[in-house]
């Protein structure tokens, strides 16, 4: 008998005011119980518009049964077919604009909590799962994935398990992309990151570090070394700025370099030797996860008060509403409509203070977001001692610059259809490097596509002479 | 992990190390900089390349023993590993289509001026070149470039060695003596940079500095290295190191370098007790 409360089971978190102080995660996870009491709220419904809603299509219906049956080995085991990073998605996914806003329990009440499960089979699985993971039969192909991030693990992934010879070749020296240097541990732990790369590692992917690619080997010279397909997924890693007077001071950080101090560089450890700067007014410029992120860490470093700037409403704001909730609760303040114009100096040139104006929504503009216009007079000062931007980032430079024949948008985005085919015989790109900025499982889903297209060129090419290998 | 071939201490100061780096020795040019971290728990830091052996593998790197990591860098022998190593990064040092040029060194700034003074010679290049440094101990590669310069004068700030001077005074006094100049090529410590730029400015000769700003990845990505050039903000590891030495703003970019100083002596003072066997605080 199905569970028919309206309400989906509370995520037992930690207090917002003992986790202000702490990078430890915000949200603790379902019980066992929990999670059993939760899968029996899905009615197994005929039409399963929930898988729709996904962007790596998901066996939803499929893997809440077995949760429902307590079987959460092979709720993994469903999972697992779709996605590479099922513990990722289940802790940064907006469920919200995906599956759980096309489930059909959320036409009356509350959506049943995918997510949540989702990340209760992953955890499940990484604390109890003894499943052993045999590497797939090897087909003798290679393919070059750029970039390990959310987009490229998933294309390795996918093609492994097809039986590929995948390499992912990462500019850091730390593979996960934006999971580590951008998502803050709180959010998502750096170990959860680290399993889930492990498991690809299982599966054969091998992953070089310290590869600039671009720069130390050229698109062309994978070519050369046997590469037969080659997967972009670098991400849209440089920060905006606002062209403001005083955005060079010392103490203005882009989103970017705050978060990856803190997270890829471990400044939110005690001991950590890595400088950054512990400001005691913050102002964070922007209103997306990065900027909730960003206000959230610089709480956890010891600020007393951290303000969100945002020039349009609440409802404009391009973060998760989960996000906002849990900033709020923590105390960040929300300066919204409002946007700076400059950035004061102190006398020795860090900052002392932002001067923003106050804003209305005018007339909806090309996004069609009503469009925020500045009030006459109404400029004001907020006292802080660092700002940071949190405005956006555009697609990294480096493999356009060196690669001949990759057409790109005037923005710096790779040109790729659906597929993630480019105008490269052979390149394939996906993620925030064709998008421009957007979320972790869309990212993943273009590396999917990705692979499905990089595998059925590979094998048409062979189907014609010879046998795949 | 690369491993270090070769160390040799040039000066109290100033350490060479060759590292075995093959893919990047194999693409490295005069102007490009490496990223390096020393340990598991190590910061990144930026060095530019100061030579590198295309048929051994190897990348030269020098640097200044100023603060923890290069500290910690300098505690490593031949034969020990550095845990990570990504190069080469920046745009190379244009050196294209140049007859004759002044090459300008300033104390371990000379480290990243050997290796364009060396390429331009290369190419029948007519290479002047003024080397400064504090004091005769402080002296690091004057044969390297007497090897592949047709002139050069040595600097010392109190005059211990060579000529007592800056090295502007003898920059200026090479292009009041007649000799002109394609082009001028800055290296060195940020406050040189700026008044070798000056004075290049008043006779009107191009002019190439090598920024070196704090940076973490050295791909675009965190833009701390950012500075104004021209009125328009750059980002020193994609779009430099090298820039118009007219068109930079050096007061910017010598405040932005003070950023750390706190922490970076706190640091240090952290990283000598560590090492005289004292207790970290």
């Amino acid at each position: 008998m199905a569970n028919m409360s309206l309400k989906k089971n509370e995520m037992p978190s930690q207090d917002p005011k003992i986790r202000k102080d702490n990078f430890l995660e915000v949200a603790l996870g379902y019980s066992e119980e929990q999670a059993v009491d939760e899968a029996k709220r899905c009615l197994n419904c005929k039409t399963k518009p929930c898988i729709e809603g996904c962007p790596v299509r998901i066996y939803i219906p499929e893997f809440i049964q077995k949760v429902a049956e307590r079987d959460f080995e092979g709720a993994y085991q469903i999972i697992s077919v779709s996605s590479s990073l099922p513990a990722v998605c289940g802790r940064v996914c907006p469920q919200e604009t995906q599956c759980e806003q096309k489930c059909i329990r959320g036409k009356k009440g509350e959506p049943v909590a995918i997510g949540r499960l989702e990340r209760f089979v992953a955890d499940w699985h990484n604390q109890h799962g003894k499943t052993e993971v045999v590497k797939p039969k090897q087909n003798g192909h290679k393919v070059a994935i750029i970039g390990s991030g959310p987009a490229g693990l998933t294309c390795a992934g996918d093609l492994a398990k097809k039986g590929y010879d995948v390499t992912v070749f990462e500019a850091l020296h730390e593979p996960g992309g934006v999971l580590v240097y951008g998502i803050p541990e709180f959010r998502l732990p750096n170990a959860i990151v680290q399993k889930e790369i492990d498991s690809l590692k299982a599966l054969g992917v091998k992953i070089e570090t310290n590869m600039v690619i671009g720069k130390v080997l050229s698109i062309d010279e994978l070519m050369d070394m046997g590469f037969e397909a080659i997967f972009i997924g670098t991400g849209a890693g440089l920060p905006r700025f606002m062209g403001i007077p005083g955005e060079n001071l010392k103490g203005v950080y882009s989103a970017n370099e705050f978060l990856t101090r803190v997270n890829l560089m471990k400044a939110y450890q005690k001991d950590s030797t890595t400088p950054i700067y512990r400001a005691k007014k913050v102002a964070v410029v922007g209103g997306g996860n990065v900027a909730m992120d960003a206000a959230r860490c610089a709480l956890r470093l010891g600020a007393d008060k951290v303000y969100i700037v945002y020039r349009r409403s609440e409802a404009e704001l391009p973060a998760r509403v989960e996000e906002v909730e849990h900033a709020k609760e923590e105390g960040v303040i929300f300066k919204l409509l409002t946007n700076p114009v400059e950035i004061l100096p102190d006398e020795n040139n860090f900052v002392a203070g932002i001067k923003c104006v106050e804003m209305e929504l005018g007339e909806p503009d090309s996004s069609g977001r009503r469009r925020p216009v500045a009030k006459e007079n109404s400029e004001f000062i907020i006292d802080v001692d660092c700002v940071i931007m949190a405005i956006g980032t555009s697609p990294n430079p480096l493999i356009k610059a060196t690669t001949k024949g990759l057409e790109t948008e005037k923005w710096g985005g790779i040109i790729a259809d659906e597929t993630g085919k480019t105008s490269r015989p052979g390149v394939y790109a996906g993620g925030d490097a064709v998008t421009g900025a957007a979320t972790v499982i869309l990212a993943m889903g273009a590396g999917k596509n990705a692979a499905a297209a990089i595998d059925e060129e590979i094998k048409k090419k062979y189907s014609k002479n010879q046998l795949i290998k | 992990m690369n491993k270090i071939i070769k160390k040799k201490n040039l000066n109290s100061q100033v350490t060479l190390m060759e590292i075995d780096a093959p893919e990047i020795a194999r693409k490295a040019e005069p102007g490009q900089f490496i990223i390096l971290r020393v340990n598991e728990d190590g910061e990144r830091i930026p060095l530019t390349v100061a030579d590198y052996d295309r048929e051994k593998g190897t990348v030269t790197i020098i640097f200044q023993i100023v603060g923890a990591t290069t500290m910690a860098l300098n505690q490593l022998n031949e034969g020990d590993y550095i845990q990570d190593f990504a190069g080469p990064l920046g745009t190379p040092t244009n050196t294209e289509n140049l007859k004759k040029v002044a090459v300008v060194g300033g104390g371990v700034g000379c480290a990243i001026a050997y290796p364009v003074a060396k390429k331009l010679h290369l190419k029948n290049c007519t290479v002047h070149s003024i080397i400064g440094f504090r004091n005769k101990e402080l002296v690091i590669l004057e044969d390297e470039f007497k090897a592949v310069s047709d002139r050069i004068s040595v600097m010392t700030d109190d005059g211990s060695y060579g000529e007592k001077g800056l090295v502007t005074d003898a920059l200026k006094k090479l292009i009041e003596s007649g000799e002109q100049y394609d082009e001028v090529f800055a290296i060195g410590p940020l406050v040189m940079m700026k008044y070798v730029s000056k004075l290049t400015r008043e006779y009107g000769i191009k002019t190439t500095v090598s920024m070196n700003p704090i940076m973490i990845d050295g791909t675009g990505m965190c833009g701390g290295c950012r500075l104004t050039v021209g009125g328009k903000t750059k980002f020193a590891c994609v779009d430099g190191p090298d820039f118009d030495g007219h068109e930079v703003d050096f007061d910017e970019a010598i405040e932005r370098s003070t950023m750390y100083r706190e922490f970076e002596q706190q640091a240090r003072e952290d990283h000598c007790r560590l090492f005289n066997g004292g207790v970290q605080k």
